[in-house]
C-alpha cells in the first residue's frame, strides 16, 4: 500500500486496510454490520422477553375468545369434522408472522434512531461500500426478526398445534424469507427518514394495514370485492400463508382443506411456491430500493 | 493536506458557504473559528464527504474529495459535535467495530486498541458498556477511535462543546499528546477562541465567508495596538464622547465600550482626564482573538447565535437526553 501523496517522513501516513470497492471488502463491511445488530439484540434480554408478551396476549386472550365466540355460534374454528380446525391453531401461523413484521419494521427504523444518535456516521464516513450498508442492516434486521419468529414456536403447545421436524426445519428458512423482505421494505423506507416523527406514520398506515390484510387474523377468502383485492395487494398476504401451510403440515389436516384456507385467484388456489416467489421478489425489489437510497449524497 | 478552492454550498433557499478558500499543511493544527451557523459544520462536512458541493475543489491528502470519496475516508479520522458512539456496546466492541470497518486485520486490532485506550486513559473501562461513560469520557473514546486507524488527517467538530472547563483541559492535553505520537494534521471547529489559541493556524469564518486566515499573532496584529474596555452606565453617550473628543473608533457591546489605541498605558491617563461621561471600570488588554473577531465582523462570537441550543445542548448531553442531529 503506497502512501499518501506529499506525506513527510514524519506522517507515518498508512491508509487503512483493502480498497473499498473490493468484495472482500464488502462482505466485511456486511458482516460487522449485521453482527451489531445481533450483538445489541442478544444484550437487550428484556427486549427479548417483552416481545413474547403480546403474541402471547392474541393466541391466549384474543384466540380462546374468539374461538369460544365461533363455538357459540356452532362452529370453534372453520371447516367440520376431520378437516376441522380451531380459531386459535388457524391464528398461531398468522401471530408468527405478526412478530415478525414488528421485530423487521422496529429493526429497520433503528437506522433513523442511528441517525439521531449520530451512530450513522460513523458507519457513513467508514471507506465502506454504502450498499454493503443497507445489506447489512437489512440482514442483521431479517435476524432479528427471524430469531424472534422462531422463539414462538415455543407457544405451539399454546395454541393447539403439533409440530414435526419436518415442519419446524422448513420454517426456519420460511419464517427468514418472510422476515427478509419485510425488513428490506423496512430499511427501504428509514433509508431517506430525518427524524423518529415518519414512524408514527409507517406505523397507522403501512404497518397495521398490511397486519390486517394479512390473513393473520381471519381466511382471505369469501370477501367483498374490494377488501379481497386489498389482500391479494399485500404482499405480506403471500408470506404469511406460506408460514400457516408450513405450521399445520404436522396436524394431519386434509391438504384440500388447508387450500380452501389458503390464497386463491379467480377461484384457483396459489401454489405455496408461486407465492415464495411473490415475497421474494418483493424483498429483492425494496433491497433495490434501499440499496439506490443509501447511495445518493446530499 | 487540505486543500479548498472556491468551495460553495447552496441548500435550496439559502447559500450556507459562499466559495471560500482554505490550505491546511501537514502535520499543521488548524483551527476552523466561527459562531453557530457560519458555516463551519458544513464545510467539515464536505471535507469528510458527508455532503457534496455545490461547487469549488476540495482536496484531502491530495485526493479529490468528489471523484474519490472512499479513498478519502480511508485518510481522515473524525470526532463529531454530538456522540456517535454505539452507547449499548462496550468502549472495546466500538473500537473493535471502526477497526473492522477500516480493515484493520485482528492482530493490528487488537494491538491498536489497547493503544488506542492507553492513550486517553480508558483501559479499565474497556469493556464497560458506553452508556455507562460521561460526557468527557465519551469524547475520548471517540478521539481515540478516530485516530485508530492511523489517518492522515483528524476532524474535529467542535470537539469540547458541552464539556466542563476541566474536561476542556483534558481533552487538549490528549491533542496534544496525540499530535506529538501520531504526528496527525489536525483540522478542528470551535466557537470557544481560547481554545483557538492552541492551534497554529486560524481561519475565521463568518456568514459563510472567510473573514481571515493565518497564525493567532498574525491575526492579533490585525487589531493594530492595545484595546481598552470601559464600562459605563452611558455607553453610548461615552462611545459618541470619544468619537467626538479623540476622533476613534468606538464599538457598543452592551454596557462596554471598546476603543483600540497604539499604546494604551500612556493613553488611559488622558482618556481619563479628559471624559466627561462617568465611567464604571476600565480594563486594558493586549488584543484577544475575540477582538480580532469582533473587529472582522463587528460583533461579537457568542452573541445570540450561540446561546439557547448551545446550553440545551450542553444540558442535553449532561443528561442523556435528546441530542440535535
Amino acid at each position: 500500500m503506497e502512501s499518501v501523496g506529499q506525506a513527510t517522513p514524519r506522517v507515518e501516513s498508512r491508509p487503512a486496510g483493502g480498497r473499498a470497492g473490493t468484495v472482500g471488502a464488502s462482505l466485511r463491511a456486511v458482516y460487522i454490520i449485521w453482527y451489531r445488530d445481533v450483538l445489541r439484540y442478544f444484550r437487550d434480554r428484556f427486549r427479548l422477553v417483552a416481545s413474547l408478551a403480546q403474541p402471547l396476549l392474541y393466541l391466549v386472550i384474543f384466540g380462546t375468545g374468539l374461538s369460544s365466540a365461533l363455538r357459540g355460534t356452532g362452529a370453534g374454528g372453520f371447516g367440520q369434522g376431520a378437516g376441522s380446525i380451531q380459531y386459535v391453531q388457524y391464528l398461531y401461523g398468522g401471530v408468527i408472522g405478526m412478530s415478525v413484521l414488528f421485530v423487521a419494521i422496529f429493526s429497520a427504523m433503528s437506522i433513523v434512531w442511528d441517525r439521531e444518535f449520530g451512530f450513522l456516521k460513523e458507519i457513513l464516513v467508514a471507506p465502506i461500500n454504502r450498499s454493503a450498508v443497507a445489506i447489512g442492516k437489512t440482514l442483521g434486521g431479517a435476524t432479528q426478526a427471524m430469531i424472534q419468529g422462531l422463539i414462538l414456536l415455543v407457544l405451539a403447545p399454546v395454541a393447539g398445534v403439533r409440530l414435526t421436524v419436518e415442519s419446524v426445519l422448513l420454517l426456519v428458512p420460511a419464517v427468514f424469507l418472510v422476515a427478509f423482505a419485510l425488513t428490506s421494505m423496512g430499511v427501504a423506507l428509514a433509508a431517506r427518514m430525518k427524524s423518529m416523527q415518519g414512524f408514527q406514520g409507517v406505523m397507522n398506515f403501512l404497518m397495521m394495514p398490511m397486519f390486517f390484510l394479512s390473513g393473520a387474523l381471519f381466511p382471505l377468502n369469501n370477501l367483498p370485492g374490494w377488501l379481497f383485492v386489498l389482500t391479494r395487494l399485500d404482499p405480506m398476504a403471500y408470506g404469511v400463508d406460506v408460514l400457516r401451510r408450513v405450521v399445520l403440515m404436522g396436524s394431519g389436516l386434509p391438504p384440500a382443506f388447508v387450500d380452501r384456507l389458503g390464497m386463491t385467484v379467480n377461484g384457483t388456489v396459489i401454489s405455496p411456491w408461486i407465492e415464495v416467489g411473490v415475497v421474494a421478489a418483493f424483498g429483492l425489489a425494496m433491497l433495490g430500493i434501499a440499496i439506490a437510497s443509501f447511495r445518493v449524497r446530499d | 493536506m487540505i486543500e479548498v478552492i472556491g468551495l460553495v454550498k447552496r441548500y435550496k433557499d439559502f447559500e450556507a458557504v459562499k466559495g471560500i478558500d482554505l490550505t491546511v499543511k501537514d502535520g499543521e493544527v488548524f483551527g476552523f473559528l466561527g459562531p453557530n451557523g457560519a458555516g463551519k459544520s458544513t464545510t467539515i462536512s464536505i471535507l469528510c464527504t458527508l455532503l457534496k458541493a455545490t461547487a469549488g475543489e476540495v482536496s484531502v491528502a491530495g485526493i479529490d474529495v468528489r471523484r474519490q470519496p472512499d479513498e478519502v475516508r480511508r485518510r481522515i479520522g473524525l470526532v463529531f459535535q454530538d456522540p456517535s458512539l454505539d452507547d449499548q456496546l462496550t468502549a472495546r466492541e466500538n473500537l473493535e467495530f471502526h477497526g473492522f470497518v477500516y480493515g484493520l486485520p485482528a492482530a493490528v486490532r487488537k494491538e491498536r486498541i489497547a493503544e488506542v485506550l492507553a492513550m486517553v486513559n480508558l483501559e479499565e473501562r474497556a469493556d464497560t458498556q458506553v452508556r455507562t461513560f460521561s460526557g468527557g469520557m465519551k469524547r475520548r473514546l471517540e478521539i481515540a477511535r478516530g485516530v485508530m486507524h492511523h489517518p492522515s488527517v483528524l476532524f474535529l467538530d467542535e470537539p469540547t462543546l458541552g464539556l466542563d472547563p476541566q474536561t476542556r483541559n483534558h481533552i487538549w492535553d490528549y491533542l496534544h499528546e496525540l499530535r506529538r505520537r501520531e504526528g496527525i494534521t489536525l483540522f478542528m471547529t470551535t466557537h470557544y477562541m481560547d481554545e483557538a489559541e492552541f492551534c497554529e493556524r486560524i481561519a475565521i469564518i463568518d456568514q459563510g465567508t472567510i473573514v481571515a486566515q493565518g497564525t493567532p499573532d498574525e491575526l492579533k496584529a490585525m487589531v493594530g495596538g492595545d484595546v481598552i474596555s470601559i464600562t459605563a452606565a452611558a455607553p453610548q453617550a461615552l462611545a459618541e464622547e470619544i468619537d467626538r473628543a479623540f476622533k476613534l473608533a468606538t464599538m457598543v457591546e452592551r454596557d462596554r465600550v471598546r476603543v483600540e489605541v497604539p499604546e494604551a498605558s500612556t493613553f488611559v491617563p488622558i482618556l481619563v482626564k479628559e471624559l466627561k461621561t462617568p465611567l464604571r471600570s476600565l480594563t486594558l488588554s493586549r488584543p484577544s482573538l475575540d477582538d480580532v473577531f469582533i473587529k472582522l465582523t463587528g460583533h461579537a462570537i457568542r452573541d445570540e447565535a450561540a446561546g439557547g441550543m448551545d446550553q440545551f445542548r450542553a444540558m442535553a448531553q449532561r443528561w442523556g437526553g435528546p441530542r440535535r442531529r
